[in-house]
């Protein structure tokens, strides 16, 4: 009945034709853009992978063999479970959790010098110069971070020079240049947020804070933070969903050993051809994706309301 | 617990405006004290001076006779309360009052006790859980306050406290905010813009104008004696007629104005000398019909009537009428515009200030 009652207020308010326009617009997007591949590969995802003749034949079953092969691996396995693709699940969730960690210690500071310590030029100056370097696009911007990395790159011959070491260290291989790279990738989809929370707070609180002998830490702690925190969790959200679901970054920076988790679903769809798994693999890791993000906001007591603010 | 407050010889520059300029002065502990004048004339500015978010250019600020030097807005021993009071609005009102408890590292239990007895003291008992958004004007106004006084500060300094509340109110919250002073015992440091605030609160009064401090005086020398052409103008109504000194004689000068050569007393503050040219203040209620020590002629532009009031505007040689206010005594006639009366007021209650630049509008 709200919902009826909803679109006549809809339609009265936008008139027949722009509201058919409007609401034509958002149901293409959400259903052809989102819902409908989303559920093709959920589909995918308890298919065998059979030839094209196949399809519709008595061979075309629904199966969860794609999740169990993720849990225990092939039938040719003599391990438990499925350690290898298992493992590098794990590795992924956990550097993209530890990524999103360190931009946001990065982050609110810059965010916090930039909403409320410069002065006007200033400020916009920083956020053009945080900007700008995105003009370049991903891939190049990951090679020349494995550039930087390399082992006759700037920070080797600079650290040498220096004497700091004397034979050059392998950043690729030790994954420095990736957790780089991939804290660099969506920076600033953390900042922005909070800098927009923290820029609406009203700097008399700062001030009155401070006045009532509160210390600086003390101020971050319990009149910023509180108020910023739907655009903390808001950047935390995006830079960890980005950043699991990361290939670029991966590919170039990753080292021989590192196998980013979309790395391995890249590899099922289009050097294995096993689409049904691939998407098996896809699903599992959005989902994980999904309930972290809740758990997160659960712990810090953040609705999603809130966010969308 | 109060404490004096001293200024000497304050500047605050930004660039090259200068807000504050030499501002000197002692404030009593335990007085209730107003900085009054119009916005941007640098009551803010030396507020926050005193409360130490902004150092002076040039010059002291003591307070208990300790040079405030380098000594921070959280380290000095004064509470600010803000214009828009700036409470914190994700915690609750007893968090709020005992922020300051919770800074200086004291227990839960003792910080609920001393918010509880503070919201005795603002007469909102039992509203500690309460969010600051459940609250009104007023109560949030005085959730303020017991937050300030909740660091036991010696001086508290109020920015425009009560701007934001309607008419009613912020009469209300005057007399309130003088007892809560007279309760506590600190000194107040008070600005406004709004000169009825400043006169019926306050023990003493700086009237400032572009960054300048024309007169320090109780309410009553403020009205009464003013020492510039500014206060005489902006305290209060007062009618100005400019003209020329002819004569100054035993606290006395005689004025050559267009309407007529008056006299009136002179401020032992602000010298005149024959030649010079001054205004002579006379206040709309010093006005009578028929009567005084001056007296002219005028013709009659039109009269308010606002009850206990009758205000009669009178044609003068200048753009601005000349205003008398009489107590309607429900027997005076009403004055008809462009008839010709005979008016005029005593000279110890006019005054001859030099000429200076008055307030504006």
């Amino acid at each position: 009945m709200l919902l009826v009652n909803y679109f006549r207020w809809f339609f009265t308010k936008n008139g027949l034709v722009l509201g058919s326009i409007l609401m034509g617009a958002v149901a293409f997007w959400c259903i052809v853009m989102i819902i409908l591949p989303q559920m093709f590969m959920l589909d995918y995802s308890f298919r065998l992978n059979l030839a094209p003749h196949e399809y519709g034949t008595a061979k075309d079953v629904l199966t969860l063999e794609n999740y169990e092969y993720l849990l225990y691996g092939s039938s040719a396995n003599t391990d438990s479970f499925n350690f290898q693709d298992l493992g590098v699940f794990w590795r992924t969730i956990v550097a993209a959790l530890f990524v999103t960690a360190f931009d946001l210690a990065i982050c609110y500071p810059i965010a916090f010098y930039m909403a409320k310590v410069a002065q006007g030029g200033l400020s916009r100056l920083l956020v053009l110069s945080l900007i700008v370097p995105y003009w370049v696009n991903e891939i190049l911007r990951a090679f020349a971070f494995r550039i930087i990395f390399g082992a006759s790159g700037i920070i080797n011959e600079t650290g040498m020079d220096l004497g700091l070491w004397d034979q050059p260290i392998d950043f690729i291989r030790a994954d420095v240049a990736l957790y780089a790279g991939l804290s660099y990738a969506y920076i600033l989809l953390m900042i922005f947020p909070i800098y927009n929370a923290i820029e609406s707070l009203d700097t008399n609180q700062l001030e009155a804070a401070r006045d009532l002998g509160s210390p600086w830490w003390r101020i971050h702690w319990r009149v910023i933070i509180p108020y910023a925190k739907p655009g903390i969790t808001s950047g935390c959200t995006m830079v960890f969903m980005l950043t699991a679901g990361a290939l670029a970054a991966p590919q170039i920076l990753g080292g021989p050993s590192s196998l980013w988790f979309t790395q391995r679903v890249y590899e099922l769809f289009n050097k294995a051809i096993h689409w049904p798994r691939g998407s098996a693999y896809a699903f599992v890791l959005l989902v994980a994706c999904i309930v972290i993000v809740l758990l997160l906001m659960r712990l810090f007591k953040v609705r999603l309301g809130e966010i969308a603010r | 617990m109060s404490a004096d407050v001293k200024l000497d010889d304050v500047w605050v520059s930004f660039g090259d405006f200068v807000a504050v300029r030499e501002a000197s002065l002692t404030i009593q502990g335990g007085e209730f004290f107003s900085f009054l004048g119009p916005s941007g004339c640098g009551k803010t500015t030396l507020l926050r001076t005193i409360s130490g978010f902004q150092d002076p250019t040039r010059g002291r600020v003591s307070i208990e006779g300790h040079d405030m030097a380098g000594i921070g807005p959280n380290k000095r021993p004064t509470a600010l309360i803000f214009q828009n009071l700036a409470l914190f609005p994700l915690m609750t009102v007893a968090e709020n009052i005992a922020f300051s408890l919770e800074v200086r590292g004291v227990g839960k239990a003792e910080r609920r006790k001393r918010a509880d007895e503070l919201l005795e003291l603002i007469a909102l008992s039992g509203q500690g859980d309460k969010k600051i958004s459940e609250l009104s004007g007023g109560q949030k106004q005085r959730v303020a306050i017991a937050r300030a006084l909740a660091v036991e500060p010696k001086v508290l300094l109020l920015d425009e406290p009560l701007s934001a509340l309607d008419l009613k109110l912020r009469q209300h919250m005057r007399s309130e905010l003088r007892a809560i002073q007279q309760r506590v015992g600190i000194t107040f440091i008070y600005i406004t813009h709004d000169q009825g605030e400043a006169l019926t609160m306050s023990d003493r009064v700086a009237v400032m104008s572009d960054g300048v401090i024309q007169q320090i005086g109780d309410s009553k020398d403020i009205y009464d004696h003013p020492e510039t052409a500014f206060v005489a103008s902006f305290v209060g109504e007062n009618n100005a007629l400019p003209g020329k000194v002819t004569e100054v004689a035993d606290g006395y000068a005689r004025i050559e104005t267009g309407l007529g050569t008056f006299r009136g007393r002179t401020s032992g503050n602000a010298a005149l000398s024959p030649g010079e040219k001054a205004f002579i203040f006379i206040r709309p209620e010093a006005m009578q019909l028929g009567g005084g020590d001056n007296r002219f002629r005028a013709t009659v532009l039109t009269e308010e009537f606002e009850g206990n009031m009758r205000h009669i505007m009178f044609r003068t040689v200048t753009d601005k009428p000349l205003r008398m206010s009489l107590i309607n005594d429900g027997r005076s006639a009403t004055e008809i515009s462009g008839i010709e009366e005979e008016v005029g007021f005593d000279a110890n209650l006019a005054v001859v200030l030099p000429h200076g630049p008055l307030a504006a509008e």
